[in-house]
């Protein structure tokens, strides 16, 4: 396609993201260079059914006088990255100077709020992306495999999961491993310990968390190689079986070749979806056991009743910037490829 | 505390209090809470609203929505239905106006103690009093002997029994759900044991002390006495739990009593169920507990003319003494005309013991959202108290900080 060509068939998509994406990603940078304005409170006499108390109130008439000179707020910097509540470079030098054992400093840092919710996402990220690229291949050769005429329905069977909204899916699952659901209570029985719940433990509650992840992933890999597959041709095949290859050398030396760039494009996309894992959360419950980065900018935003803008913003360009991170060794080695193929 | 209770006993004199519901114009757009007090309070100021507009979102979710509606001019609700703490959000951002002349000059019916004055402006008119208090089942503590616990260590060794009787294995039950409701517990507890949250006149955190250990520890241990997924577990959970014959002793809001004495469910719980008042702990006298107030406040962003329409509507509930009496199970209504009934015994009981409000600080709720994540790792076992302590201080900062209050 000629540049010129490209330029105006790409234009309308651009200005789009531009307009949705990459404005908004903007202005949450800015918003997370700033923190609120000093309150300035006065003492007053509150009064309710139950009596009378001299405490604390904001002083609006002063606060909007400062906020109609300065609508971001207080300069900050990057004050808010590295508080406690996120980066926490203070904490972690006094941490590293005070504990004895690099154990003790590990456990200290991930005490904190951000290395906890990074630790977990990383977790997740770890063991459900190559699980999902593996259970979606396995999936697509065996349905490949089958005979035409059953293969709809199961197909329609296998992306079930995806089609299910991952809040409901989670909440079925958590109902039944609840200790007097189906699963939890079969457990209990099996390991013959009636306190053993799947929900209070740190351990167990992540590796629910981890298989649903599995469980919700792997159909859209599953349709994607599956479709790949269609396109693998067929006469390298038939020379291979003369040739004698097993069904496993057949797969290692010529299906999976031929797929490779699918299972880059699968990655790439399980990563980034898997970075930003929240519903799960949420719809397991799990707030006090696992918390993920996403989970963290929800809970500056909603869960409390004063709105931190700074914080969730400070997050959410930290994700962004995660997400590079994680996915830079594939780009790049996209880039390299894409290259030498000129 | 005596106006709360003349209000609550002493009743039934005054002038008819039906409001003037000739409104002709204005919109009116309520936000609230959802239970079933506030459902019939919105209904009861719809009987009067004439010919304005009315619509009404009844969301458990309305904490998150109420700030950004309110901020919008004009603003998408005309009134917000808050309550202690929800409305501290509301006057930190100044979204709500003074009702002084409303009150003046349609607010007949309501009595001076329903009115929350800031700074001498009437900014709230309440018109529910909520606590949180503890349930207990008459025919499981009869049949062991134990008597009626008053205190926190008497619902600890009635557990402890209940449970070695081999009756429950989990015999205790509150809302103990990772964020808000814990701290929620965390909140009662501290107070109980005569705490206070931050330095005099200051916004520094002042929970890290012997109090706050003390508050852990008792937390922990009715936790091991709870049903072990109890850091999921919120209000409704705990009542389903209890309807299930799972629970003996459970600590949950004067609110729910409406619904969980309802027909549904077991006879035999239902009729065993019984409600007493808040327990205090640690040798204090004020219950561990806090009192709640419900009432309506009405958004800066609205022409006055639905302020005015609003507020007629509203004040023609919180002084309905129709509703009051039809609904007396419902609610422990702040209204003139209320009659106690026996679900009302928690929140009486508690404002009797001397019971405290809860503080209606502009920093609180970041105390409250530390709290509520911090201490979850103590319950798990997994760190001390004073280590718990210290992170809930150290967040609340870095936050205080970012809000501009440190």
């Amino acid at each position: 396609m000629p540049n010129k060509t490209f330029f105006w068939f790409f234009l309308p998509t651009g200005l789009a993201m531009i307009l949705f994406i990459g404005l908004p990603i903007i202005s949450t940078g800015i918003q997370s260079f700033y923190a609120q304005h000093d309150q300035i409170v006065k003492e007053v006499k509150k009064c309710d059914p139950f009596g009378c108390t001299v405490s604390i109130v904001v002083d609006n008439e002063e606060t909007s006088k400062i906020r109609e000179v300065k609508p971001l707020g207080k300069f900050n910097g990057f004050g808010t990255y590295t508080d406690r509540n996120h980066l926490a470079v203070d904490e972690i030098k006094k941490f590293w100077n005070e504990t004895e054992s690099f154990g003790a400093f590990v456990d200290q840092v991930t005490n904190l709020p951000f290395y906890k919710a990074l630790i977990f996402t990383l977790t997740y990220c770890l063991f459900v992306t190559p699980n999902v690229l593996l259970l979606g291949f396995i999936i697509a050769l065996s349905l490949n495999a089958v005979a035409r005429k059953i293969r709809g329905p199961l197909i329609f069977g296998t992306i079930l999961p995806m089609i299910v909204t991952p809040l409901v899916g989670s909440l079925v699952l958590f109902w039944m491993i609840d200790s007097q659901g189906i699963i939890g209570a079969n457990i209990q029985n099996l390991m013959n310990d009636p306190y053993l719940s799947l929900k209070s433990s740190k351990t167990l509650t992540w590796i629910t968390i981890i298989i649903y992840g599995i469980w919700h992933h792997s159909p859209f890999a599953f349709v994607v190689f599956y479709a790949a597959l269609q396109t693998v041709p067929q006469e390298p095949i038939e020379a291979a079986i003369i040739d004698g290859a097993s069904r496993i050398q057949r797969i290692k030396h010529i299906v999976l070749p031929h797929i490779y760039p699918v299972v880059t494009f699968v990655a790439l996309i399980s990563l980034m979806d898997n970075f930003r894992v929240f519903e799960p959360i949420i719809g397991f419950s799990a707030e006090g056991s696992a918390q993920s980065l996403s989970w963290l900018i929800y809970d500056n935003l909603v869960n409390e009743e004063v709105i931190l803008f700074g914080s969730a913003a400070a997050t959410s360009m930290m994700t962004i910037i995660g997400i590079a991170i994680l996915l830079a060794p594939v780009l790049i080695r996209t880039w390299k490829e894409f290259k030498t193929a000129r | 505390m005596r106006k709360i209770l003349i209000t609550l006993l002493f009743l039934l004199f005054g002038t008819s209090a039906f409001a003037d519901c000739n409104i002709k114009s204005g919109s009116i757009n309520i936000l609230a809470n959802d239970f079933p007090a506030l459902r019939t309070f919105v209904e009861t100021s719809k009987q009067c609203k004439g010919s304005a507009d009315f619509k009404v979102t009844h969301s458990s979710e309305h904490n998150k929505i109420a700030v950004p509606a309110l901020t919008a001019n004009p603003s998408e609700f005309s009134a917000r239905i808050a309550a202690n703490s929800s409305i501290v959000p509301l006057m930190n951002q100044d979204l709500i106006r003074p009702l002084d002349d409303l009150v003046k000059k349609y607010g007949k019916g309501i009595q001076d103690s329903q009115l929350i004055t800031i700074d001498g402006k009437v900014m709230a008119v309440a018109f529910m009093a909520n606590t949180q208090h503890l349930y207990y089942r008459e025919d499981v503590l009869k049949d062991l002997g134990i008597a009626i616990p008053k205190t926190y260590e008497e619902v600890v060794a009635a557990s402890e029994k209940i449970r070695a009787s081999g009756k429950m294995q989990y015999p205790y039950a509150a809302a103990y759900k990772a964020g808000w409701n814990l701290a929620e517990e965390f909140v009662n507890m501290f107070i109980g044991h005569g705490g206070e949250f931050f330095k005099s006149g200051s916004a520094q955190p002042n929970i890290n002390n012997a109090k706050g250990v003390a508050t852990l520890n008792m937390l922990k241990k009715l936790s091991e006495l709870s049903n072990p997924d109890y850091l999921t577990h919120d209000s409704e959970a705990i009542k389903v739990e209890w309807e299930s014959g799972n629970v003996a002793l459970m600590t949950l809001w004067a609110s729910r009593s409406g619904t969980l004495l309802d027909d549904e469910g077991d006879p035999n719980i239902t009729k065993a169920t019984k409600l007493t008042g808040p327990a205090t702990v640690g040798g204090g006298n004020i219950p561990a507990a806090t009192l709640w107030w419900d009432g309506f406040t009405l958004a800066k962003n609205r022409p006055d003319a639905d302020a005015e329409a609003t507020f007629r509507a509203l004040a023609h509930a919180a002084s309905n003494k129709k509703m009051v009496a039809d609904a007396s199970d419902q609610a422990v209504w702040l209204v003139e005309g209320f009659v106690p009934g026996p679900k009302s015994i928690g929140v009486i009981e508690a404002v009797k013991m001397g019971a405290k409000p809860y503080p209606m600080l502009p920093q609180m709720g970041l105390m409250h959202g530390a709290l509520g994540s911090e201490i979850v790792e103590f319950l798990q076992g997994k760190e001390t108290a004073e280590q718990a302590l210290k992170d809930v201080e150290a967040a609340y900062i870095s936050k205080a900080k970012e809000q501009g209050f440190l």
